[in-house]
């Protein structure tokens, strides 16, 4: 009985993982076919699609595009999210609560909401749509994140480190350069891969956003019109990759991190 | 001295109004903004309340909203019960040294965008995909089964999206937990079954329910799945309010539908506020 219900729940749980991983298999394997739809049955490995892919000049300059916006939009987040969470835990500020409530307030509302009120003031304040519109846009999505993983991991240990240079007679802009962002890196690094993460994959804001340049998931986006397409898998399967290489820089950075 | 003083004064407000400025300028204004908007007319201005009765007497709107709650409470309950025992199996029989990897690749695909995501499982369930082809090739079906373009395909989409967020939330929650409770449980003569029911799942209740939250919003918030996978047959919420601003440039009313579906994100906050306390660690 006891064996029998523990093979169960083996088998339950390579079904689950067979289930999350059916559609990338499928993205990644059919990627690498020659013929001109993304279908069964798989007829042997072929870069073709993948030639297609940085030889179009579109997705190419998307894909550039894409990595200017989410290394800008991230180190804007970061830094802001990092002087914030400095200024919230080592200063007693009057609403603080309130405050803090505020930087994190964007977490609880829906991308398409947020691009939504952006295009309506943009319109209105007559900011045309452009890469750096939608660059603000993720500023607005990943500062809350930035914000929120810095402030949770600024500790007592820290606090003491920066006193006791201050003792010793550093400048304020001294103990944060020295002392506080060296002491943080690890979060710091952390909130960047994480914002650079949830930038390099955003559309909706991107899509309502830009117009004429534009980042890689909107053209990614355009592609789908074509219907089933190995040039979607293909480039689909690079910004996967990409994904994933943040993502371990992201475990790297903040959950090696050991306590001395 | 006094400068010192001053300074010592500044700086703090100097570190944290970048933020709450952006804050305030690119997330509350838009916010004002949006509202304005919602009461005027599209055609000529003025001050109107027609976007939102609109909504509420138009019933092919008040069919979207209706759609948008029940795929969300379907992906929401599927998604829940699917994650939990995944995550306890991840807990409690996968190794200790083992976990890590085996959460990481539990959630590898949860990384990439929702508009690959999306695609790829319009791969997987087309007329000619993978899933077609296998049960037409093993004779289960003559004909291939309209899969794709349905509200199946979009719950499917959603599923696979929450599921690898809730096994994150859910796995967090059990390993949070002392074992001691279960001792203190077994010892008290309860069986493996009466100790779930009655220690361990209302303990994991806060876990659960944070991840139902955070399901419910971002499923509900969102335009890429169901456009990609559901097809127009059935419009959800987020698929009206982008018809306003790409068909017709209607800002007033897509503002006055992005309003009402931020009023239900609010409902649903409000609703589980007491199990979301995000506390400093």
């Amino acid at each position: 009985m006891r064996a029998a219900a523990r093979f169960a729940a083996w088998v339950y749980a390579i079904a689950v993982y067979g289930f999350i991983f059916l559609p990338v298999v499928v993205l990644v394997l059919f990627s690498l076919q020659a013929t001109s739809f993304p279908i069964p049955p798989f007829t042997g490995p072929s870069l073709r699609w993948y030639q297609a892919v940085l030889s179009d000049t579109r997705l190419t300059s998307a894909l550039v595009n894409s990595l200017l916006v989410a290394v800008l939009s991230s180190l804007a987040s970061v830094t802001l999210g990092f002087l914030s969470a400095w200024g919230f835990s080592r200063f007693v500020l009057p609403g603080s609560a309130f405050l803090r409530g505020l930087i994190t307030l964007p977490l609880t509302v829906s991308y398409l909401i947020i691009g939504m009120g952006l295009l309506v003031l943009f319109n209105w304040a007559g900011v045309p749509k452009s890469l750096l519109a939608a660059g603000i846009g993720h500023v607005v999505i990943n500062l809350p994140l930035c914000f929120a993983i810095i402030y949770s991991q600024m500790g007592d240990h820290q606090i003491n480190i920066e006193r006791a240079a201050r003792d010793l007679g550093a400048a304020e802009w001294k103990v944060l350069l020295m002392i506080t962002v060296p002491v943080m890196a690890p979060a710091i690094f952390a909130g960047f891969f994480l914002s650079m993460t949830f930038s390099w994959d955003e559309f909706v804001i991107s899509f309502l956003l830009t117009r004429f340049e534009t980042t890689l998931p909107v053209e990614i986006w355009n592609l789908l019109r074509s219907g089933l397409n190995p040039k979607t898998n293909a480039v689909g399967s690079l910004v996967f990759a990409v994904s994933i290489v943040l993502v371990v820089f992201f475990e790297l950075t903040l959950l090696r991190r050991k306590p001395a | 001295m006094s400068v010192t003083g001053n300074n010592a004064r500044a700086l703090p407000w100097a570190l944290v109004t970048p933020a709450l400025a952006w804050t305030l300028l690119f997330f509350v204004l838009p916010f004002i903004a949006m509202g304005f908007s919602s009461l005027t007319a599209h055609e000529g201005g003025g001050f109107t309340l027609g976007n939102y009765s609109q909504f509420f007497t138009d019933p092919s709107y008040w069919r979207a909203m209706v759609n948008s709650l029940e795929v969300t409470a379907v992906v929401t309950v599927i998604s829940i019960l699917l994650a939990y025992p995944f995550a306890w199996i991840l807990a409690e029989m996968v190794p200790e040294r083992w976990q890590r990897l085996a959460l990481m690749l539990a959630v590898l695909p949860f990384w990439t965008s929702y508009v690959v995501r999306s695609y790829s499982w319009l791969l997987v369930l087309a007329q000619n995909g993978v899933i077609n082809r296998a049960l037409t090739g093993i004779g289960l079906i003559g004909e291939p089964l309209q899969l794709a373009n349905t509200r199946f395909a979009t719950v499917t989409g959603f599923v696979h999206f929450f599921v690898m967020l809730l096994t994150l939330t859910i796995f967090a929650n059990l390993k949070q937990l002392s074992p001691s409770y279960r001792k203190a449980a077994a010892d008290l003569g309860a069986g493996p079954i009466r100790t779930f029911l009655h220690v361990v799942l209302p303990l994991t209740l806060p876990g659960i329910m944070v991840g139902a939250f955070l399901t419910f919003v971002l499923c509900i918030g969102d335009y890429i799945t169901p456009q990609i996978l559901g097809g127009n047959n059935e419009l959800v919420m987020p698929q009206l309010v982008m018809m306003q601003i790409g068909r017709r440039g209607d800002f007033p009313l897509a503002s006055a539908l992005s309003i009402i579906l931020m009023a239900l994100v609010t409902i649903a906050y409000l609703a589980c506020a007491r199990w979301l306390k995000i506390e400093r660690a």
